[in-house]
């Protein structure tokens, strides 16, 4: 007899709005008994870049695209992993310093797949979805140049 | 077929979007980058390094050598820095 496949809900938002990590937790795990594992990764707007002050950063994002570009991930992650559910937020507007900017919750019956599948997503989200960070300092507003490291960490997922 | 730019290929084009009609010899997106940045000094400061450029079919990641035929939306934009 095979066991029955879990259920893997599937949330993904992308808003203005700040979110509530425990009450995403509380969300994702409502009634459920097959969760061993919840794996919380948040990204946070910090003060120092390359050793410039921050003042401010805005995220662009292009609507319709950077949906489906996280759905087609997330759903790459509920194959590669047995999770049992997985949250994307991302934050788009301007933000300060220690403000939240996004979120990714993946659930899993063990650890290992939930802590996997968040770095995979968390990977994917930086050098895939269509989302832009402005930032602001003493020198003036620039954008954000995209790191080598950020698309080396995503390259390592690729399968043969 | 409509464009859509961001970020900073947004700013220096000086448009969000735009509906475009290239001529049947474009075929490709490096095709259609050298047809755009053609339009004008500010096209062609957005497209000056157009391997830095990303572009996007119907919302789905594309290569330079895709073809354009029967694209509904494509946008162009810098490497992206979400996250």
């Amino acid at each position: 007899m095979t066991s029955p496949v879990p259920s893997c809900p599937v949330a993904i938002r992308i808003q203005e709005d700040d979110f509530d990590i425990a009450r995403e937790i509380a969300v994702l795990t409502k009634s459920r008994t097959d969760i061993g594992a919840v794996v919380s990764f948040s990204g946070i707007c910090r003060a120092d870049e390359d050793s410039s002050r921050i003042a401010a950063l805005t995220l662009e994002h292009y609507p319709g695209m950077a949906e489906e570009e996280i759905r087609r991930h997330v759903e790459e992650s509920t194959s590669r992993w047995p999770l049992n559910g997985v949250t994307v937020i991302h934050r788009v507007g301007r933000f300060m310093p220690g403000q939240n900017i996004v979120l990714v919750l993946t659930a899993s019956q063990h650890r290992r797949a939930a802590f996997e599948a968040a770095e995979f997503l968390m990977d994917y989200l930086k050098t895939s979805a269509p989302f832009w960070k402005k930032e602001e300092s003493a020198a003036g507003a620039g954008w954000v140049e995209a790191h080598a490291r950020d698309d080396e960490a995503a390259a390592r997922w690729t399968r043969s | 077929m409509k464009v859509k730019y961001f970020a900073w290929v947004r700013e220096r084009v000086g448009k969000a979007e735009e509906t475009i009609e290239p001529p049947a010899t474009v075929r490709t997106v490096e095709e259609l980058i050298a047809w755009l940045s053609g339009r004008s000094e500010a096209y062609a400061y957005a497209f000056e390094k157009p391997k830095v450029i990303r572009t996007a079919i119907d919302h789905a990641h594309v290569k330079a050598d895709a073809a354009i035929a029967g694209a509904r939306e494509i946008a162009f934009f810098p490497p992206m820095t979400g996250g």
